[in-house]
């Protein structure tokens, strides 16, 4: 789960990070009340999205009057952002920070991640501050320093020494960078975080290290005992369709293809919409039924893949396994029967019974067709809507 | 032979009075894997199918010689399974469960370090060696006793291997899942020095997916290493960037992670890339020819 930079600053604080004096403005009536807490001669409007390269993409403003911050704040709610990550179609700025300005001496990287090759919680560091990290990865990989923090050893102190030496930083900061990254790390393992990213993290002139952006992702299998967390999630942030499949308990990515996919088990997913792709047809969703396929999840499973109007076609791909294929045909019969419209589909069953499960989908007198292997089954959907486009 | 399991498997299901556990136990034994005990806390002296209940892993391996463990434990519990079995010194747990915290995993996998105890998953189907016993939640009728060994991060995705596998008449010495989260007990390095040592397997089939750089560490340990020929797939080509693909551990970051770069790794290490699923068995038979 992500959440809003202002959202991660607050929680920061609470673990003794530095960050700008600021304030949320969620509506333009609210904007004044807040510009006029601004102490500092400069502001900074920032827009409160989810996604990243919010800079570039006009979502963060300088501003250096109340006039000014009405105007840019007033400009930028309601406004769809278009970053590099957004897509196409931007997302909406229905919420703002301003913060107060400072004057920054330096600016440096620092972020904290999972590392999956050693099981560990690995802090990655750069004195390149602002730019994008996998940039400054392929271009100067020396410039990067990790550090794999042993879960039992925690931060010591020689790491924050490492780290003050890669920044540059003279001693006399040293005790502020170590209340810094222990309290970021501290931060990382009692919240269940995946990813925090404070880019840029920096020095100001007055010698202060604040964090002047923050990112951070938590595991969501860890949400269940941080209902505090939980409070902090965006639901205008994130698709509606995929709120909607994990309310039950479907796992769905939208994606901007044209066949939906409906099959049981990760793996068998991606590789369903692989197929679909080398078949020459463009997959319109990542969909995991989950193991049991029951006719009920099948059914809540149509209505997301269909409310996607892109939809022209549904390949249906589940490895039965244990269960009886012909259950679970019957359960795609009484799904397809009750599809809010209507468009062919293509089934592959495999299993035991398979022969008795596609025997009642072939003569179920529905828009249905049963094929015997996953490859052949995407073959089968893309030439079909071929067809129909061509009759069309 | 084969790799991990065997006759010589003694079993005990942690978790064994959940539904999903009741229902997985049967099929286990049906299949013919020696249960000799079963432990939820508080259910201590009951039995489920016959099968002796007990209250802690020290009491069921005491009592029973139980040797491997699977655990169909709720995800909040999981981890503590897993650190109580390798505290009873269990030779190989099996963790089915998904959606364990990472932090969990975290200090599972330091304690796992410190320990002499094999673990396979979480988030994984399980382990099974066709005829003898079957561990987890796969469809024990699919598999065949064969030459080919399996390993995989997902779970379905296993049994379609399988099944092609069997209906290519070739049957699996050991299939493995090692599921899919980002951290896991076992990975493909520990699977494929195993099945390059066992003289029932003459080749292996490694299914991937994005994420991390497991088959990336992988390619680069068969190159210096496997003395017998390795078929792959990867999944997710069409995966976009930086969104999770139903498992946790699959999701491209950035540049890194991709189908594509692990494709070319791997196929610079001499594994044979199958695009498709139905291409894994033509390629097998060129590769089993070459040897």
């Amino acid at each position: 789960m992500n959440i809003h930079e202002y959202q991660a600053k607050a929680i920061l604080k609470q673990y003794g990070v530095s960050v700008p004096e600021g304030y949320l403005v969620e509506a333009v009536n609210q904007l004044e009340t807040q510009a006029r807490k601004i102490q500092t001669d400069v502001a900074v409007v920032k827009a409160q999205i989810h996604a990243g390269g919010r800079g570039k993409a006009g979502g963060v403003k300088v501003v250096d009057s109340l006039n000014a911050c009405m105007a840019v704040g007033t400009e930028m709610l309601g406004k769809q952002l278009v970053t590099h990550q957004t897509g196409l179609k931007g997302q909406k700025i229905r919420k703002i920070y301003i913060e107060e300005g400072c004057e920054i001496k330096s600016e440096f990287y620092m972020s904290m991640v999972l590392d999956r090759a050693t099981s560990q919680v690995m802090i990655i560091a750069s004195k390149e501050g602002g730019m994008d990290i996998e940039k400054v990865a392929m271009q100067s990989p020396n410039s990067i320093l990790k550090i794999s923090v042993d879960p039992l050893i925690g931060i010591r102190e020689f790491h924050v020494r490492v780290l003050a030496e890669s920044f540059g930083l003279s001693t006399e900061l040293m005790p502020n960078l170590d209340k810094i990254i222990k309290g970021i790390y501290a931060c990382f393992v009692e919240k269940d975080l995946n990813l925090v990213e404070i880019n840029p993290f920096v020095l100001t002139k007055e010698n202060v290290l604040i964090a002047l952006d923050a990112k951070m992702n938590f595991d969501d299998n860890a949400l269940f005992r941080h209902p505090e967390i939980e409070l902090l999630r965006d639901f205008n942030e994130e698709d509606r369709k995929e709120i909607e499949a994990s309310s039950v308990g479907l796992s769905y990515v939208a994606l901007d293809g044209e066949i939906g996919c409906l099959v049981n088990g990760a793996g068998l997913a991606m590789a369903t919409m692989d197929a679909i792709h080398y078949a020459g047809g463009t997959p319109a969703n990542f969909l995991d039924v989950g193991g049991s396929a029951s006719a009920e999840m099948v059914h809540k499973a149509l209505d997301i893949i269909l409310s996607d109007d892109h939809v022209k076609g549904v390949f249906i791909n589940i490895f039965g396994g244990i269960m009886h294929c012909n259950t679970i045909a019957k359960g795609i019969i009484q799904a397809t029967q009750a599809m809010p419209r209507s468009v062919p589909i293509v089934v592959r069953l495999e299993g035991t019974n398979v022969e008795e499960g596609k025997r009642l989908l072939d003569h179920s007198g529905l828009d249905i067709i049963s094929a015997d292997t996953m490859d052949e089954g995407a073959e089968k959907m893309v030439a079909l809507i071929k067809h129909k486009e061509a009759i069309a | 032979m084969s790799i991990w399991v065997n006759q010589k498997t003694r079993l005990v299901v942690q978790g064994i009075t959940g539904s999903a556990a009741r229902y997985h136990t049967e099929q286990m034994q049906a299949y013919g894997t020696k249960i000799v005990a079963g432990v939820t806390p508080g259910k201590g002296g009951t039995k489920v199918f016959g099968i002796p209940v007990y209250d802690t892993m020290r009491e069921a391996v005491q009592k029973t010689q139980a040797n491997t463990s699977v655990i169909y434990v709720p995800a909040p519990f999981a981890a503590d399974a897993i650190i109580e079995a390798i505290d009873a010194k269990i030779e190989l747990v099996v963790c089915i469960t998904e959606h364990i915290p990472v932090q969990d995993m975290v200090k599972v996998k330091y304690y796992l370090k410190h320990s002499t105890t094999r673990l396979i998953g979480p988030n994984c189907p399980g382990i099974i060696t066709p005829d003898q016993t079957k561990i987890g939640i796969m469809p024990g009728h699919i598999h065949q006793k064969g030459t080919i060994g399996i390993v995989s991060r997902s779970g379905t995705l296993t049994y379609e291997a399988v099944s092609v596998v069997s209906n290519a008449g070739l049957g699996q010495s050991t299939a493995v899942g090692i599921g899919g989260d980002p951290i896991n007990g076992t990975d493909f390095i520990d699977v494929l020095k195993a099945f390059n040592e066992d003289t029932e397997t003459e080749a292996v089939i490694m299914i991937g997916e994005i994420g991390g750089d497991a088959e990336e560490n992988a390619a680069a340990w068969i190159k210096a290493n496997m003395k017998k020929p390795v078929v792959g797939f990867i999944a997710g080509k069409t995966a976009p960037k930086g969104k999770r693909m139903g498992h946790a551990g699959a999701i491209v970051s950035g540049n890194s992670g991709t189908a594509t770069s692990k494709i070319m790794v791997m196929e610079a290490a001499g594994i044979a890339v199958a695009e498709r699923l139905s291409d894994i068995i033509p390629k097998l038979k060129v590769e089993l020819e070459k040897y």
